[in-house]
């Protein structure tokens, strides 16, 4: 074998030692994430056995994100909130934080209007889904696709 | 020393709708981030944000890390009869914040 070869081996092999470690590192310093999997288990545990509607929720959100350390946000039901028929609870979920649960919200017939803003951090760019629960017991659901240039949750404190 | 910042209208007619919005000072520190030394940071947040009305609940929120510093949340409620609005936050470390706010209904 000659010398050049040895020192191609022995920079290739070092080179791909060094990648390994990196990537290594990168695995163990990056938090475990919420997947689209466990978004469906967290809002399975709110819902329970019941049935997820598409419609009726309006989720209010900027397309296209910044800076996901503050997103505002706006969810509303079309509801006339009355003691006979209002909305119960808002809940929110997103895919790719370390967490799948947002915030939940919960009204009654006295809140008047069933519509709440807030502003919250997004780690990448995903899909945010608001669950709302009706007094009647039925569910309904609306998702909105962010895309998030600087994401939240990965700089040093 | 925590503050609180709560705007609500002074006066409003009987059965209107009001707009209620409600900022507090938090770090919100979501217990992921990690300190240059490698050291995880622990988790400091509000989980919960309750108003009453004359002593009625007419809103609850349950929060997550997810939520941004500064936690700000604007919500609604009917106009009823004068009185006070009260507002409780909760979270880690024994944080417990109370603010409360006079409405004039006529």
């Amino acid at each position: 074998m000659s010398r050049n070869t040895s020192r191609r081996e022995f920079l290739l092999t070092a080179g791909g030692a060094a990648a390994g470690i990196g990537l290594a590192s990168v695995i163990a310093v990056e938090p475990a994430r919420a997947t689209p999997a466990t978004m469906q288990e967290a809002i399975r545990k709110v819902v329970g056995p019941a049935r997820v509607n598409p419609g009726r929720v309006k989720l209010e959100l900027p397309p296209l994100v910044e800076n996901g350390n503050t997103v505002p946000l706006t969810v509303s039901v079309e509801s006339p909130m009355t003691a006979a028929d209002h909305v119960k609870a808002l809940h929110l979920f997103n895919e790719k934080n370390p967490q799948p649960d947002v915030a939940s919200f919960r009204f009654g017939p006295r809140a008047g209007r069933a519509s709440v803003s807030t502003r919250i951090r997004l780690a990448d760019t995903q899909t945010v889904v608001a669950v709302c629960e009706l007094s009647d017991g039925s569910f309904w659901s609306a998702s909105v696709n962010v895309v998030v240039t600087l994401a939240a949750c990965l700089e040093d404190a | 020393m925590a503050s609180a910042l709560i705007n609500v209208p002074a006066r409003a007619k009987r059965g209107e709708i009001i707009e209620i919005k409600a900022l507090i000072s938090h770090p919100m520190e979501t217990g992921y981030r990690r300190t240059q030394l490698g050291a995880l940071v622990p988790r400091d947040i509000i989980r919960l944000f309750v108003c009453t009305y004359n002593g009625t609940e007419i809103f609850r929120a349950e929060l997550h890390p997810a939520i941004a510093a500064n936690p700000f949340i604007v919500f609604s409620t009917v106009a009823t009869e004068s009185g006070t609005l009260a507002f409780h936050w909760t979270g880690d470390r024994g944080f417990s914040e109370t603010e409360s706010v006079a409405i004039t209904v006529d």
